[in-house]
């Protein structure tokens, strides 16, 4: 069984974000870049699935700049088999990953599309979804739970009161939530392997593929910044400014 | 312009995420049309049509809808899509998983979870986890869009009257079925529509102290929240997750225990009117948007606090 996971290059989780002060977007040059924190719990999934038999390859798959390229590598040391580098240094909204996507699968024939259930960039949430679509399969959104089985697979999902269990038809697309695993970290050794696994690029150009931007960015600007408050002594002169000031109690 | 809202209920009645939704469409401008669909949900279309700026309810009562599955709900909207300028849901779990796939059978770009309304075409969503709000134009012809909730004001059940028609369901393309759910059972109020939140972070230290969090939260008629870190330490469950990864809340009071206030967690309470925060750590960064803040610990002011709001 085929899984294909992608893996998008992010602004590390632990940058504190700075807006550009043409408001044109985030400030991205010299900063600190990591796989979306989401797609490495993706990625650690399949190479679970892999060590425990039911998947036999796993081709990690990102697309934008050169610098994508150590994104796959992480992926590779983490145990992927080989990657895909969809080169383009152009904008590409998540349709346009989607109809990407799309085309891999098309070539590449998987069982599976793994993927984080957001980028923590755009925050976004519906590349997976989206691809799910166009490609007519069912889709496992939010996952914290993967059970495959024979032509069908057993989903359990975070949903807003709880989780839910669904079954789905195989092959679909799965995107996966923060519990359902914990990323390796990936050894020295595996660093070294991953230096040697295989790298396709392919100019996005070469697909065929419509990733026109629908959507314009007029602006970006900091969010309204909250006033600072006050600090209270003790518990009774808390409970009088909830009562006297702010009253909220 | 005409407006489709996919409501949220629970059968019974419209949820609160539907009404801010509402709210939202209302400032986009137009006729709105409210799909209500599910298993006996008849009693939740008549309940929409008492909104107010409502101009048609469609109701499909079908077991086809009873779980929302994404699949054959897309299939449901796409049906009627074509008939409006937008489709509007909840940024609740239903929205979020099917949404998406509708905009792709359309081949239209989608706008997630936005927090403003500028004009027909030109809405403002956080990204970066609230870090950044980014004002995004659509030059697409129909604009699919998920709503934040503690974004907007929720409308007032007016005195509405909108008709409701049957919509017939939509072929099943028999892609996924529903097994199961296990909801966390609770007595109190749903974390997203709460007047009050009380959560726990790393702090709290165990989940057996959690019941400090439920007991304030309890006396205050709130409901119990959690930061990702008290989650990924077992202490709460997830669905109890304020911040980036877990609920966006905007009650008017949040009171942070034990929780050092890292961007995600901030991402997901710092709408809220009032926030209270108490931790030992005078440095912790919760503190900075915090509209009072209580150096302690947490074991002997949380106790405290409760017996001095038990005063009255």
């Amino acid at each position: 069984m085929k899984v294909l996971v992608a893996v998008k290059r992010v602004v590390d989780y632990n940058v504190k974000i700075r807006v550009k002060a043409d408001k044109s977007g985030v400030e991205t040059a010299n900063v600190k870049m990591s796989m979306n924190p989401f797609d490495e719990i993706g990625v650690e999934e399949a190479v679970r699935l892999k060590e425990a038999g039911t998947a036999t390859e796993i081709v990690a798959v990102s697309i934008g700049p050169q610098a994508c390229q150590e994104t796959i590598r992480t992926a590779l040391a983490m145990g992927a088999d080989r990657g895909i580098l969809v080169k383009t240094d152009d904008e590409v909204q998540p349709l346009g990953v989607a109809k990407i996507f799309k085309a891999l699968v098309e070539k590449e024939a998987p069982d599976l599309v793994l993927m984080g259930k957001q980028a923590i960039d755009d925050d976004s949430n519906q590349t997976g979804q989206m691809l799910a679509g166009l490609l007519g399969w069912p889709q496992a959104t939010f996952l914290s739970k993967v059970e495959l089985g024979d032509g069908s697979a057993t989903m359990t999902r975070e949903i807003d009161g709880g989780l839910e269990t669904i079954s789905v038809k195989m092959p679909c697309v799965g995107t996966v939530d923060l519990r359902l695993n914990t990323p390796r970290y990936a050894s020295l050794p595996n660093i070294m392997k991953a230096k040697k696994k295989p790298i396709e690029t392919i100019e996005l150009g070469d697909l065929g593929v419509d990733t026109a931007p629908r959507l314009t960015t007029v602006s970006v600007e900091d969010p309204p910044a909250r006033q600072a408050g006050v600090m209270v002594p003790d518990v009774a002169a808390l409970v009088d400014k909830l009562r006297n000031e702010a009253k909220v109690i | 312009m005409s407006i489709l809202v996919i409501a949220d209920h629970d059968t019974t009645a419209v949820r609160q995420s539907t009404l801010a939704t509402m709210t939202a469409a209302g400032q986009i401008g137009g006729d709105v049309t409210v799909l209500v669909a599910g298993e006996g949900c008849k009693a939740a279309a008549e309940d929409a049509a008492k909104l107010p700026g409502v101009a048609k309810v469609l109701c499909c009562d079908s077991p086809l809808y009873a779980h929302h599955l994404a699949e054959s709900f897309a299939a449901l909207i796409l049906g009627i899509a074509k008939d409006y300028t937008h489709v509007l849901a909840p940024a609740v779990t239903m929205g979020k998983n099917t949404l998406p796939r509708v905009a792709a059978l359309l081949d239209v770009a989608m706008l997630s979870d936005i927090s403003g309304v500028v004009d027909a075409d030109t809405f403002v969503r956080p990204i970066y986890a609230g870090n950044a709000m980014a004002t995004v134009k659509s030059a697409d012809a129909i604009k699919i869009i998920t709503v934040r909730g503690a974004s907007f004001d929720k409308a007032e059940h007016g005195s509405g009257s909108a008709t409701v028609e049957d919509l017939a369901p939509a072929e099943d393309p028999g892609l996924s079925s529903f097994v199961g759910q296990e909801l966390s059972k609770s007595e109190r109020p749903e974390l997203t529509s709460a007047r009050v939140v009380v959560s726990g972070g790393r702090g709290m230290g165990s989940g057996e102290n959690f019941h400090h969090i439920e007991k304030l939260a309890d006396q205050l008629g709130g409901a119990v929240g959690a930061s990702r870190a008290a989650v990924d330490a077992g202490y709460a469950p997830n669905d109890f997750q304020v911040g980036q990864t877990g609920k966006i809340v905007a009650p008017d009071l949040y009171v942070a225990v034990g929780i050092s206030g890292a961007i995600q967690h901030l991402a997901g309470m710092k709408d809220s009117k009032v926030i209270v925060a108490i931790n030992k750590d005078e440095e912790a960064p919760i503190f900075q948007v915090a509209d009072y803040g209580l150096v302690a610990d947490l074991f002997e002011a949380v106790p405290a606090l409760e017996a001095e709001l038990a005063k009255g």
